[in-house]
């Protein structure tokens, strides 16, 4: 499809004046918010010529998150893929250590260059969804250091499964609502969140956990989550003198994903592969909606939403909660349709498995949803020759998950 | 005149403003969706909005969002909502109908094809509640080409700024949701409303209907004193979801009282 589209000088460009990357993003919002999202857009410009805000963003990514987090050689991993790789082969695998973050994912570094926005903005007030707990934790933390009053929209289902992280966000001081509309779920916990917005439009700020919604949120986490990709850069140079040969993360929404990839857009030496959960696999139930799933409309934006042929959204499933959710973010649509990065389903079965042996080879225990980013490289590693580089997003830890995987490797605890 | 502009005008002539009935079709199911809407037409509805169910109604309230879950529970495809539409059209030739939904079931197949199957079943208008003026290209060309009305959203978010982007390329009437929120939730100050009305009027000659939030027809009663159309959608649907299969006397008696209050206001002017 490449040579049919026409591509802008740099694809790090996008994305155009009215949020579209190529067919994909735009802002589907009903009239109510309109008006907020285009004036979030002209503060959103202002910060970003602000050198007081990028010099506040980068003092609390580092001293408050623990920022810059390291770029972590993982040499027994790497042995372990060449002991059963052809010879001269089996690349080196780094480890991008997002996991360290303060909240133990990358989802912080969004929450709060959008806390920092809210308080440009007046708001007193922030909203969120969440699946398993991850983003409403890092905004009920924002919420606590930033001395806001905080709401967390979270499927039914999930406050159920998830009560450690329920009860953290109770006692960083966020309220948490359970959501019993629809499926119960992330997507549904999404809709309610939009419904409290609308009717709260005047004190109310919706951090939105994934590079995906109405524009400009997808260019805003994007950037936000750059600081990924850009630390993995230098750190690279430092570490190696050279850029890798390949990145790969975990994408649901895709923020981790686009915030390590962004930066490497235009270095056409470095592949990159975004690891989409095939669930029980393609021909069952999943979460693939660029692998499985039709151009559409949801929650604010133009993207792959796994749906029927009457545009009815479908039910999404992947063992991951992070990446249990039908849609995707819209540049992650564009850079599949342009042939930039290569995206690839890993079923729970295989991110179960990558799960239980980073955990004992490395002594890392990684989230579910970035089990499934190791499990890509587990395959690809041994198909590069042994002088290549690959990067893995370890986008979150695994604490959080540990009941999920007994229950799935039969073990009572 | 079309049928849309023709109902606005006798219900100007008759010194009332028009009676303007939300239902989701295939509600509770398709097979009982005809019957509910020949009541609301019998209850003195004058222009009829056929919601089309969608899995994530996200601008809607808990009473429109399980009518959309049980419609789609009971297997309501697009298909029989536009089967649905040509045969009210067929019954009820006078009739102005709109469908109001969401983009991602109107658009799935294209706009073009959207577009073709409206004509095709005498609709009339379309409300698609996101698709704002800022992504008109995904449905309105398609929808004014085909000749149907495009009905626009004006909300108390839509200040004197906007509100020329949000009319160009408007047809039909002006929404006007009276509160910022979700259906059927809270509702408005009737101050505001004369005052959005007011200033809405002076900006467009698109007749003005106001919606969200309206449950009685004493509310309708003091909208319709000032508005051109009064919407009313979740207290009908309610009722669909109480009585489910035998909804239509219900539905029938309550939009006659919806109808006799703004007949009423027309009494009050003459006299």
């Amino acid at each position: 499809m490449t040579d049919t589209i026409s591509l802008p000088n740099s694809l790090r460009s996008q994305p155009d004046a009215s949020g579209h990357f190529g067919q994909f993003g735009g802002r589907y919002v009903a009239e109510t918010l309109m008006p907020l999202i285009l004036d979030l857009e002209k503060v959103y410009r202002a910060a970003k010529a602000d050198p007081a805000f990028e010099e506040e963003y980068d003092y609390l990514l580092k001293q408050y998150v623990g920022r810059p987090n390291p770029l972590y050689h993982a040499a027994r991993l790497t042995e372990a893929l060449r002991k059963d790789a052809p010879a001269g082969k089996g690349a080196k695998i780094y480890l991008k250590r997002e996991e360290l973050n303060h909240t133990g994912a990358h989802k912080i570094n969004n929450c709060i260059g959008q806390a920092l926005l809210a308080r440009r903005m007046g708001k007193k007030k922030v909203i969120a969804e969440t699946g398993a707990g991850q983003h409403g934790v890092a905004t009920a933390t924002v919420a606590a250091l930033f001395g806001m009053e905080c709401k967390i929209f979270m499927g039914a289902k999930d406050v159920e499964r998830q009560k450690p992280n329920v009860f953290r966000m109770k006692l960083l001081g966020a309220e948490v609502i359970p959501v019993t509309s629809g499926s119960a779920t992330l997507k549904d916990s999404m809709n309610d969140a939009l419904r409290h917005w609308v009717s709260n439009v005047h004190d109310t700020f919706y951090i939105i956990g994934t590079a995906a919604g109405p524009h400009p949120y997808p260019e805003l986490v994007r950037d936000f989550q750059s600081i990924i990709g850009k630390e993995i850069k230098t750190q690279m140079m430092e570490a190696e003198g050279r850029l890798p040969d390949m990145l790969i993360a975990p994408v649901g929404g895709g923020s981790n994903a686009i915030g390590m990839f962004h930066p490497f857009l235009d270095d056409t030496d470095v592949a990159m592969i975004g690891v989409e959960a095939a669930g029980e696999g393609l021909t069952g139930k999943h979460a693939a909606s660029l692998a499985g799933g039709a151009s559409g409309i949801l929650h604010g934006n133009r993207t792959y939403l796994l749906q029927d042929e009457d545009g009815q959204i479908t039910e999404a499933h992947s063992i991951s909660a992070g990446l249990d959710y039908p849609g995707i973010g819209p540049e992650h649509s564009w850079l599949h349709e342009i042939g930039r990065v290569q995206y690839m389903p890993v079923t729970d079965d295989e991110a179960l498995a990558s799960f239980q042996r980073l955990s004992a080879l490395e002594g890392i225990i990684p989230a579910l949803e970035s089990a499934h980013a190791i499990a890509a490289a587990e395959q690809v590693a041994p198909t590069m020759d042994a002088d290549k580089i690959i990067v893995v997003n370890l986008s979150g830890r695994g604490d959080k998950d540990i009941f999920t995987v007994a229950d799935a490797l039969g073990v009572e605890m | 005149m079309d049928r849309m502009a023709t109902r606005f005008a006798a219900c100007k002539a008759q010194g009332r403003a028009a009676l303007i009935t939300f239902v989701t079709a295939g509600d509770p199911t398709v097979a009982a969706t005809p019957a509910i809407l020949d009541a609301l037409v019998a209850g003195g509805a004058d222009i009829i909005e056929l919601g089309m169910p969608f899995t994530d109604p996200m601008a809607d309230g808990p009473a429109i969002e399980l009518a959309n879950l049980r419609s789609l529970g009971s297997g309501t495809k697009t298909a029989h909502i536009f089967a649905i539409a040509a045969d009210f059209r067929a019954r009820h030739p006078d009739t102005p109908l709109v469908l109001m939904g969401y983009a991602n079931p109107m658009l799935v197949r294209g706009s073009d094809w959207f577009a073709d199957q409206c004509k095709a079943a005498g609709v009339d208008g379309v409300i698609c509640v996101d698709v704002p003026p800022e992504e008109d290209a995904e449905l309105g060309p398609a929808l004014r080409s085909a000749g149907i009305h495009l009905v626009r959203l004006a909300t108390p978010t839509t200040d004197a700024k906007r509100l020329p982007a949000v009319l160009e390329g408007a047809s039909g009437f002006l929404y006007h949701v009276s509160v910022a929120g979700i259906t059927g939730k809270q509702q408005a100050a009737q101050a505001n409303i004369d005052m959005a009305v007011q200033k809405l009027k002076a900006a467009t000659d698109l007749p003005i209907a106001v919606g969200f939030g309206v449950r009685t027809p004493e509310q309708a009663a003091a909208i319709g004193r000032i508005a051109d159309g009064v919407v009313v959608g979740s207290a009908i649907v309610d009722l669909v979801g109480s009585h489910g299969d035998a909804a239509a006397p219900f539905v029938q008696q309550f939009v006659a009282a919806l109808s006799g209050a703004l007949t009423a206001n027309s009494r009050e002017t003459a006299a």
